[in-house]
């Protein structure tokens, strides 16, 4: 057995015995073990998956005794194991932050035992090499993080609503994909991926399409793409949030993994219009994501948002790369996919950071609702500070990850220009416009959620009274940011093994599209280049400085503490603050064609004149348009299609006994 | 990294530093000059900031690490671009370890921290201008990057010194109706970032009609020193920015000494002369309403676009 096979043995018993440990154990007893073996369960899927990228070779396994007719085949690649990497990156602080975080009501035996195993089927999927296998761990995947989703369904209705949603959502996407696969595995001669590769490039193109564009719904759903997002912005917000950070930070990638190895791989690309559809899904979730994750008042909900619109971002990368192989430039495809494959990582580094942040805050008020949050950086730094971390990344900013990746997704999208066709040139500007919009509305979607969360004064009760998380929650947190930021100024060190990643999909991959030379990176076609490290570096040095001189100019270090200005008057309180409403109003005023939203405004006067206000109620609300003109009629008519079936099968044997012989009749009837 | 392009690199840094301040007072007399008013001498801006180090430093009540670390990123951040973007020369040889791109996102970085910065003291004329000029960034971030997307399609690279470098070589393709388009979007960009008329009054004494002098409301002494500096560098970097990528005849192109000169005191007549037009601009318009910007920006952002589909379909 080689040393990637020693690893995933060890991630998968890990994991196993962790289940254990939750099944036999009680008490604290429980949450460490449960936490300890998850995250050694992480930490050897995601050595496993170094290992791989560094070089040594695909890790195989056959166990042909586990599943009946076909075994367990698992083959880890590099382009499985960037996956897997990302997975780890989340699950390891996840695991330690959930030692701390279970303690608030959540050591139940259910939801202890699910979490392993929902961290061991994470990181298998990626390595999932046949057709049975990958959807025996897809929907393994699918049931333990539907258990953990509902974990806390006694103590909120609003979470059993959750559970039906996702339940309902990953079923039908498993539906699609199972469509998808069976019909490709049944025109190749075998169910191995080996198999559907070799026959994948000589089916008919009606066949080649029908899969793709199955997959692309059944994957699209677990990636959260618009409008098969419904479910993500209402599961992710009401599971615990360490199973959160690793649904949103880990799951919802096994998506994008889904789309890029039955399309790219399997299937070994296809025609233009492939790439052109997957990258206006990409466009239309990155916009429609980030535009309610501005308006969302709700922490949490926010977060989920911004996760569609990441794996926005990241799908208008990958059809970006489709459109340039299918126009012949396989470099240009190259840079588009190192920035999809590089924005996985970051995502799953930002976006756990940011949901174990929001976990710690929901531990520590009790409350999700960003109006009435405010003044918690002073309550708990530790927290406000990693969640700057966090949120400095997901708006795309030096020096932190997200913009490397986002700097990169941008050059991939602009220097299609200069070599191509009109598909490319009408395609591309769209596509920067949409990203460049996204990126600006995302940095107030975030200045909002750090800004009006964590900064000014307290708006409730129990926002005041908080106080830090323990030191397992801390660790979590922080290793995340350390993360954050050191793959913010050393991202040359990741772009070799994502080399290894990308030539994975030899479709998509050509020359050498992004090189490090010493700490800067450079990309092929239309040149440009940039050195995270000196960049992050300089500002760090900068910033650090610049107090230096300040001194050395005679400025005073000392700050008398004053009152803030209030015009003359004095006496300001908390209720005077922007809230996280009305900070996001202009914006949403300027979007309310899209996001529709609903006003109620009542004002009521004194008894005395009607001159005299008494109180003003202000009241806004902003649905999912997708849920309400979409979702609704289709549950409807389902509702409608199953009351009619109750008229057809009333229970009454005599009816059942006259179908038959109707049935009978017919047969009959035909076959003369 | 070579020593002479490092000098290069340095000398922008320090000039930018000493022709920012002076730039804004030129800007606001010759304002005043045109209103039939006295005004203040150029050197005044300087004057304030000497003053201003010399005062108390102050910190608001509920005010956090935030509010303090803000005026130093927003400095940070607009030196870090100077040293990037080619102002004197282009053989700078650190213009190479970011591109256009990641100066749209240094300058974004300031303006985040400063948004944060003034919903930190929780006051509601901090909220209000965050709020605000979050909305502008938000808008105008858009079209800044789909004109450099224009601009970078014409040179073959998003690097700055290349795009120069391109104008330099063939001057006639800044006649192209792209590259037109695009100055016309950056221009109106550059405006708003900076917080000129007609999206922001820098010279308003009203809280609430102001965007950038309501979020730095609680900001006195020595930190409001910082954060004026801050503004005035990058108010002189998005117009150095324009001169350089619409008009970059007189930029060295290499570091010799003699070369550098002449680079240097072309930029400033160039920024004088720019600081001028845009001064004798705001004296004729006024302020937008506020819910009239987006639809500036839209416009910027059509603009933007329209040069992207001109270079491709008119070269």
């Amino acid at each position: 057995m080689s040393a990637g096979t020693w690893g995933l043995a060890f991630a998968a018993a890990a994991g196993g015995i962790g289940t254990i440990a939750a099944l036999v154990t009680v008490g604290p007893t429980r949450r460490w073990l449960v936490g300890i073996l998850s995250g050694l369960s992480a930490a050897a899927g995601g050595a496993t998956a170094i290992l791989v990228l560094v070089g040594h070779g695909p890790v195989t396994v056959h166990l042909p005794q586990i599943l009946p007719l076909a075994g367990v085949e698992l083959n880890l690649d590099a382009l499985g194991a960037v996956f897997v990497l990302a997975v780890a990156i989340v699950a390891l602080p996840a695991s330690i932050y959930g030692i701390g975080y279970t303690a608030h009501g959540l050591n139940r035996r259910s939801v202890q035992a699910m979490y392993p195993l929902f961290i061991v089927s994470l990181l298998l999927v990626p390595a999932a090499a046949s057709v049975s296998t990958l959807l025996l761990l897809w929907e393994a995947m699918a049931l333990t993080s539907l258990v953990l989703v509902a974990a806390e369904h006694r103590e909120r209705s609003e979470v059993r609503e959750a559970a039906w949603w996702y339940g309902s959502m990953s079923h039908l996407s498993m539906i699609a994909i199972l469509m998808a696969l069976v019909v490709f595995a049944g025109h190749a001669p075998g169910e191995t991926f080996e198999a559907l590769r070799m026959s994948g490039r000589h089916l008919s193109s009606s066949t080649r399409s029908f899969v793709f564009v199955l997959s692309l719904v059944g994957f699209g759903t677990k990636a959260g793409v618009v409008p098969l997002h419904v479910w993500l912005p209402r599961a992710h917000p009401e599971a615990p949030s360490h199973v959160s950070a690793l649904m949103s930070g880990a799951m919802v990638n096994l998506g994008i993994y889904g789309v890029l190895r039955v399309t790219w791989d399997l299937l070994g690309g296809g025609p233009i219009w492939w790439g052109i559809t997957v990258l206006f899904v990409g466009v239309t979730s990155a916009l429609f994501g980030i535009l309610h994750a501005l308006v969302a008042r709700d922490l949490k909900r926010l977060l989920a948002y911004s996760t569609s619109e990441n794996m926005g971002l990241i799908l208008v990368a990958v059809g970006a790369a489709g459109i340039y192989s299918s126009s012949g430039n396989p470099m240009l495809a190259g840079v588009a996919i190192t920035a999809a494959l590089l924005h996985i990582v970051n995502h799953a580094a930002f976006k756990g950071l940011l949901f174990l942040g929001a976990g710690s805050v929901v531990a520590a008020t009790g409350t999700r609702d960003l109006d009435r949050m405010g003044g918690l950086l002073a309550r708990m730094p530790v927290t406000g500070a990693a969640f700057a971390v966090g949120s400095l990344a997901i708006m795309a900013l030096p020096p932190f990850n997200g913009f490397v990746s986002e700097w990169l997704l941008l050059k991939s999208l602009v220097q299609g220009l200069p070599a191509s066709s009109v598909a490319i040139s009408v395609t591309m500007p769209i596509a920067v416009g949409a990203v460049a919009l996204t990126g600006g509305l995302a940095a107030a979607a975030f200045a909002k959620a750090f800004g009006t969360g964590f900064l000014a004064r307290p708006r409730s009760p129990q926002v005041e009274a908080a106080a830090e998380v323990g030191g397992t929650m801390q660790t979590g947190m922080v290793s995340l940011a350390v993360a954050c930021l050191g793959l913010g100024l050393a991202p040359f060190a990741l772009l070799d093994v994502l080399r290894r990643a990308g030539a994975a999909l030899p479709s998509l991959w050509g020359g050498e599209p992004v090189r490090s030379v010493g700490v800067t990176l450079h990309t092929g076609g239309l040149t440009g280049s940039l050195s995270p490290l000196f960049i992050g570096g300089g500002l760090i040095l900068l910033v650090v400085l610049i107090p230096v001189v300040l001194r050395l100019l005679g400025v005073a270090g000392r700050r008398r503490v004053a009152e803030n200005w209030g015009s003359g008057r004095s006496l300001q309180t908390a209720r005077m603050e922007y809230t996280a409403t009305s900070f996001a109003e202009p914006l949403q005023r300027v979007f309310d064609d899209v996001l529709r939203p609903e006003f109620d405004l009542a004002v009521t006067h004194t008894a005395e004149s009607r001159y005299y206000v008494e109180a003003v109620r202000y009241r806004v609300g902003i649905v999912d348009g997708f849920e309400t003109h979409v979702y609704r009629p289709l549950i409807r008519v389902a509702k409608r299609w199953g009351e009619m079936s109750r008229w057809v099968q009333n229970g009454s044997i005599h009816r059942y006994l006259a179908y038959l012989f109707v049935a009978l009749l017919i047969v009959l009837l035909v076959s003369q | 990294m070579t020593v002479p392009a490092a000098v290069g690199a340095l000398i922008q840094v320090t000039l930018v530093i000493a022709v920012a301040p002076i730039l804004t007072g030129l800007m606001r007399a010759t304002r005043a000059k045109l209103e039939g008013r006295a005004g203040p001498s150029v050197v005044q801006p300087w004057r304030d900031i000497r003053k201003l180090l010399h005062k108390e430093r102050i910190k608001p009540e509920y005010s956090g690490w935030v509010f303090l670390l803000a005026p130093r990123v927003l400095l940070a951040s607009g030196l870090m671009v100077v040293v990037l973007v080619p102002l004197i020369t282009t053989a700078t040889a650190l213009g190479g370890s970011g591109d256009l791109f990641a100066v749209v996102y240094l300058v974004l970085l300031g303006t985040v921290f400063l948004v944060l910065a003034g919903l930190d003291p929780g006051t509601a004329f901090g909220g209000m201008g965050a709020s605000r000029a979050i909305t502008v960034a938000a808008l105008a971030e858009p079209a800044f990057l789909l004109a450099i997307f224009a601009l970078s399609v014409r040179a073959g690279s998003s690097s700055l010194a290349t795009i120069v470098d391109s104008v330099l070589a063939e001057p006639r393709s800044l006649a192209s109706p792209g590259s037109l388009l695009a100055l016309a979007a950056v221009s109106v960009v550059v405006l708003a970032e900076s917080g000129r008329l007609p999206v922001d009054n820098p010279s308003t004494h009203l809280e609430l009609t102001m965007i950038h002098e309501s979020m730095v409301l609680e900001y006195a002494g020595p930190d409001l020193a910082v954060v004026e500096l801050a503004s005035q560098v990058r108010l002189t970097i998005f117009l150095g920015l324009i001169a350089n990528l619409f008009a970059p005849w007189g930029i060295a192109v290499t570091t010799h000494p003699a070369d550098l000169a002449i680079g240097t005191g072309v930029v400033v007549a160039k920024l004088a002369l720019l600081g001028v037009v845009i001064a004798t601009f705001e004296v004729f318009v006024a302020k937008m309403r506020l819910f009239r910007v987006p639809e500036l920006l839209t416009a910027a952002f059509i603009l933007a676009f329209l040069a992207i589909t001109m270079s491709f379909f008119l070269t």
